[in-house]
């Protein structure tokens, strides 16, 4: 069966094995070229390169998941705002009268959530959020 | 973008706005001033359904968006259930919504979203458009199944639908970009076009006009596509083998809301999988037919026999919900105009009878929902008789005695299925629908025949309440001794929606 649309990914693909066979073979190189003298200290796992304290399994304040959430919520408003910008004049009134809706609806969520106190890091309960 | 397209997504706009009122009065308000919250969530429903009778005449020639949205006789009967089941939940929710203390605006707002969600799924003509009304019933789903955000067993099925629902909706959206890739289109009349097309070459009539793309179709890469798809709809109908979710999150979650997903999300799912399969797959139904067979067979055996060993009544309803789903796909199995007419039907008598019953468990079970064991019905005929004497109509119509909406639901279904010589799926069929029968009947027993071991109580049926129970149990008889209304406009939807496939002028 002639598959036009699967050859095109043929480059891909072999730029895939390349990349595998390199990164096969400088970890292979390293390993059969290079010396091994481990001590305690590089045994250690990598953080920064001072000592690692602690466990790493920490029980987080959820208040850095809500502001993750947040943060991707208005970050992806304002990707939505660039192309929007570039063709603006193309658009016209319509495209403006069709972003302020985008924005006043984005806005009433804002609204929402400030109220309920989600953005107040300080608040013990965020308002039943 | 016109005046007219702005028409066919009317309902939904005026369900977001009431979604919106309801959130941000839900925030800015005082705690418990929640009376306001149902009325503006029923008016903002009243309203989208207004929007849909004001287009009447169902007949989308020009469909809206370029093709990305329909509102044809068929989304339109699935946008008039919705605003039903939706009108209903909330009606029946309001006892619970005090009782619990939920955020009431929050709550109705997830509600009207979820429902806007449903809305846009029956109407796009268009799989980017049926993913994105996917995503936003099942996000507002996700969070009304955690609603009771202290109890344990409600986040743990909030969490497990969320996990499920959104590895399903991946295997959905990888079904999408496959089909995309093979056929050169999102359209479903343009996919439905593409695959005929390469049909027509193989059979040495080619008519390239009608063919997006220059070379043929690659039948493999359709081939994963549909089986990619077809995972992603048999888990929002919970059929099997994509079910594990279902028990779990139907009993966790807040009773009225186990009734939404039951009734309206699977509704909701089965519009999209008509619509899908039977538009845009129709000419490679020798391809899915065998999978909708074996899934609606293990869907009945499976739902059936397991709900046989519950003792819970919420999990043997969503065991029920199981089974349920596989009789519809018996009916999805004879893919002909009777067959998507039948399981119209059947969604709307199965719609209407499952709230009526959810709504009875959730009066019962009272505060925290304690009291939802089979044992706690003990009594109740005597105790309460009017909720027991309710509660036997819809389980007599979900097993589908005569004069009940689920006899000419499953009479109907059969039929369709015997039309279209599936003899063995309809005899193991009707064999299912009586074991069914004993766990329907074993509650109705426990309601009369058994002594109470432990006197529940009972509180008083409030209005909103009542006029639910009294409007499902009229419906439910409605539809079992005049079931033609209903099945005419099935039919009539359904041919639409076949109508013009043959000739490729959609």
């Amino acid at each position: 069966m002639p598959n036009y649309y699967i050859q095109s990914y043929i480059p891909i693909l072999m730029l895939l094995a390349v990349v595998i066979l390199l990164a096969v073979g400088m970890l292979v190189a390293s390993y059969l070229l290079g010396q091994h003298r481990p001590t305690r200290e590089k045994l250690t796992a990598y953080e920064c390169g001072i000592t690692p304290t602690g466990d790493a399994r920490h029980r987080f304040s959820v208040k850095f998941y809500l502001v993750a959430m947040l943060f991707i919520l208005f970050d992806v408003e304002v990707i939505f705002l660039y192309p929007w910008a570039v063709i603006f004049k193309e658009l016209g009134i319509f495209g403006f009268v069709e972003m302020l809706l985008f924005l006043v609806i984005v806005l009433a969520g804002f609204a929402y959530l400030w109220k309920k106190g989600a953005l107040d890091w300080t608040k013990a309960d965020s308002g039943g959020l | 973008m016109q005046t007219s397209d702005l028409i066919r997504i009317l309902p939904e706009i005026i369900l977001a706005v009431a979604g919106i009122v309801v959130m941000l009065l839900g925030a800015f308000q005082k705690q418990n001033a929640g009376r306001m919250h149902p009325a503006i969530a029923l008016l903002g429903l009243l309203g989208a359904a207004g929007a849909i009778a004001y287009q009447y005449p169902w007949r989308s020639l020009d469909p809206a968006f370029g093709g990305m949205l329909e509102l044809d006789a068929f989304s339109a009967f699935f946008h008039i259930l919705f605003f039903l089941v939706a009108a209903l939940v909330v009606l029946s929710s309001s006892e619970y919504v005090a009782q619990e203390r939920l955020a009431s605006g929050e709550y109705h707002a997830l509600l009207l979203f979820a429902t806007m969600g449903m809305g846009l799924m029956a109407s796009s003509n268009d799989l980017i458009m049926i993913f994105i009304g996917l995503e936003i019933s099942s996000l507002a789903s996700y969070i009304l199944v955690g609603f009771r955000r202290g109890v344990a067993t409600s986040s743990e099925s909030s969490l497990k639908y969320f996990l499920l629902g959104s590895f399903a909706t991946a295997f959905l959206l990888y079904g999408i970009a496959l089909m995309f890739g093979a056929t050169g289109a999102t359209n479903l009349t343009e996919i439905h076009l593409a695959l005929q097309a390469e049909q027509n070459t193989v059979t040495a009539m080619a008519s390239p006009q009608l063919t997006p793309l220059v070379g043929p179709v690659p039948t493999a890469l359709v081939g994963l596509s549909i089986a990619l798809l077809f995972v992603g709809f048999a888990f929002k109908v919970s059929a099997v083998p994509f079910q594990i979710w279902t028990p779990d999150v139907y009993q966790g979650a807040p009773t009225p809301v186990t009734a939404f997903l039951s009734t309206g999300s699977k509704a909701a799912a089965f519009a999209v999988f008509l619509r899908v399969f039977m538009v845009a797959l129709e000419g490679s139904a020798q391809d899915w037919v065998w999978l909708l067979w074996v899934s609606g067979l293990l869907s009945m055996v499976l739902g059936n026999l397991a709900a046989l060993l519950q003792t819970n009544i919420k999990r043997m309803l969503a065991y029920s919900s199981i089974a349920h789903a596989g009789y519809i796909l018996v009916a999805f199995t004879a893919h002909s105009e009777e067959g998507v007419a039948a399981v119209m039907f059947y969604l709307a008598a199965y719609a209407l009878m499952n709230i009526g019953a959810f709504a009875v468990v959730s009066h019962f079970g009272n505060r925290g929902e304690r009291y939802v064991e089979m044992e706690h019905y003990a009594g109740l005929g005597y105790r309460a008789p009017l909720l027991a004497a309710s509660m036997t109509v819809f389980l007599l119509s979900l097993i589908g005695i005569p004069l009940t909406g689920g006899f000419f639901g499953k009479f109907y279904i059969f039929r369709a299925a015997l039309h279209a010589d599936l003899v063995w799926l309809t005899v193991l069929g009707v064999l299912n629908s009586a074991i069914a029968a004993y766990y329907y009947l074993r509650v109705i027993v426990f309601m009369y025949m058994h002594p109470a071991a432990e006197q529940i109580p009972v509180e008083r049926v409030r209005p909103a309440m009542g006029f639910v129970l009294i409007f499902s149990m009229a419906a439910t008889f409605l539809l079992g001794i005049f079931p033609q209304a209903v099945l005419d406009f099935a039919s009539q939807a359904a041919a639409l929606l076949l109508e013009n496939l043959g000739n490729g002028v959609l």
